[in-house]
C-alpha cells in the first residue's frame, strides 16, 4: 500500500456523521472491524452537537463568520463544538484578545446560536443527566 | 478531528467475490484490510469515503483472483495539533488523565498538563483540582471516570508495531504492550477540563 497524500481534506464531523450513517445503513450489513468502528464512531458523533446541524446552516454558518478573518481550523473548531460562551472563544481563537474586539465576540456568538440554535440546550441536558 | 487519506493499492479480489460489482468487492476488501486499523504517520482509518480511480485488473499464472490497482480516499481519525476535542475520563493514575472517545482510547493527559495545582487521591484513584477560590480556602474539584472533558491535543506518537525479529524480541521487554497511536492532551486553560466546572 502506498500512501499518496496523508491529509488531502478535513472533514467536518458532520460531514463524517453523514457518511457513517450511509456505511451503516447499507445492506447487506457489514461485519468486522467496519461495523465495529462505525458503531462507535457513530455513538460519539451523536453525542456531539453536529447530530443536529445541516450541510445548510454550517454553509451559512461559514459565510457569515468569513469577515472575523478566523483560520480554517479555528473554523473547524467552532463548527464541530459551536462555542456558547466568550470564554470558549478565547481558547478556540488563538490570541483572540488581539485579533476581536468584545463587541465581534459577541456578534460571532450570536451568528452561532442563530445558525446552531440547538447548542444552548446541550451543556443544560447533560447537567441534569449528571445530577 | 476527521481528516481524508489519499491512498493506493493493489487489491485482490478472489474468485468467490466475482459476483459482485467491481466496485464494491474492492469497497468491502479495503475497509476489510483498514478499519479500525492505524496507518503508521496516517492515523486511525474508520471507513472508505471514495475511490478514486481503477486502473486495469490483472490475474497472475496460479492464481484465479484478480489484481486491480486502486486509488482511494479514506476517512482517517487523526486530530491536528492544537485542536480542542471532547471525550470522557476513561481513568485516572499515577501518570495523568486517561481519556477516551469511545473509539479512540489512547489520549494521556500528563501531571504538567492539568490545572495547577493538583494532586492524585489515592483513596478515590482520581486526580483533584485544588481550585483556589481566591478566600484562602481550597475547592476540591475531582476529575472522576466517566466525566465529559474537553482537551487540547498537544502532540502525537506514532509507534512502529509491527512483529519485532526473534532477536530484537528479546531485548525488548513487552513489544504486545506498544500503543501505535497515541495523543497527549492539556487541559491548564480556563474552560478547559470538566465541562460541569465551567457551567455557571
Amino acid at each position: 500500500m502506498e500512501i499518496v497524500n496523508s491529509n488531502c481534506a478535513s472533514l467536518s464531523n458532520y460531514e463524517v456523521l453523514e457518511h457513517l450513517q450511509k456505511v451503516k445503513d447499507c445492506r447487506p450489513k457489514h461485519k468486522g472491524q467496519l461495523a465495529t468502528i462505525t458503531y462507535e464512531t457513530l455513538r460519539y458523533l451523536e453525542n456531539t452537537p453536529c447530530k443536529d446541524q445541516t450541510e445548510e446552516s454550517i454553509k451559512e454558518c461559514i459565510k457569515e463568520l468569513a469577515p472575523f478573518k478566523l483560520h480554517k481550523t479555528e473554523l473547524l473548531i467552532m463548527i464541530n463544538s459551536p462555542p456558547v460562551t466568550p470564554l470558549e472563544i478565547q481558547f478556540i481563537v488563538e490570541e483572540s484578545e488581539e485579533r476581536l474586539t468584545e463587541d465581534q465576540v459577541q456578534e460571532i456568538l450570536s451568528i452561532i446560536s442563530k445558525h446552531f440554535p440547538h447548542v444552548q440546550k446541550t451543556p443544560q441536558n447533560e447537567d441534569e443527566q449528571s445530577e | 478531528m476527521f481528516i481524508l487519506a489519499e491512498m493506493k493499492n493493489v487489491t485482490r479480489i478472489p474468485p468467490e467475490l466475482f459476483h459482485l460489482k467491481l466496485n464494491d468487492a474492492i469497497a468491502g476488501e479495503l475497509n476489510k484490510k483498514l478499519a479500525n486499523k492505524v496507518v503508521l504517520n496516517v492515523g486511525l482509518c474508520i471507513a472508505l469515503h471514495d475511490i478514486v480511480s481503477l486502473q486495469e485488473s490483472y490475474i497472475f499464472p496460479g492464481d484465479g483472483a484478480s489484481h486491480t490497482r486502486v486509488t482511494f480516499r479514506y476517512i482517517v481519525f487523526r486530530p491536528f495539533i492544537e485542536e480542542i476535542i471532547v471525550g470522557k475520563i476513561r481513568s485516572c493514575s499515577q501518570e495523568g488523565v486517561h481519556a477516551t472517545l469511545g473509539f479512540f482510547d489512547d489520549i494521556l493527559i500528563p501531571p504538567s498538563a492539568l490545572q495547577h495545582p493538583s494532586r492524585f487521591d489515592e483513596t478515590e484513584q482520581a486526580w483533584v483540582w485544588e481550585y483556589d477560590t481566591g478566600d484562602g480556602n481550597k475547592h476540591d474539584l475531582f476529575m472522576d471516570a466517566g466525566e465529559t472533558i474537553r482537551f487540547r491535543v498537544t502532540a502525537e506518537t506514532f509507534n512502529d508495531t509491527c512483529p519485532a525479529g526473534p532477536t530484537l524480541k528479546e531485548n525488548q521487554d513487552n513489544p504486545e504492550n506498544k500503543v501505535s497511536y497515541s495523543l497527549l492532551g492539556s487541559i491548564n486553560e480556563p474552560g478547559l477540563g470538566l465541562l460541569s466546572w465551567w457551567d455557571s
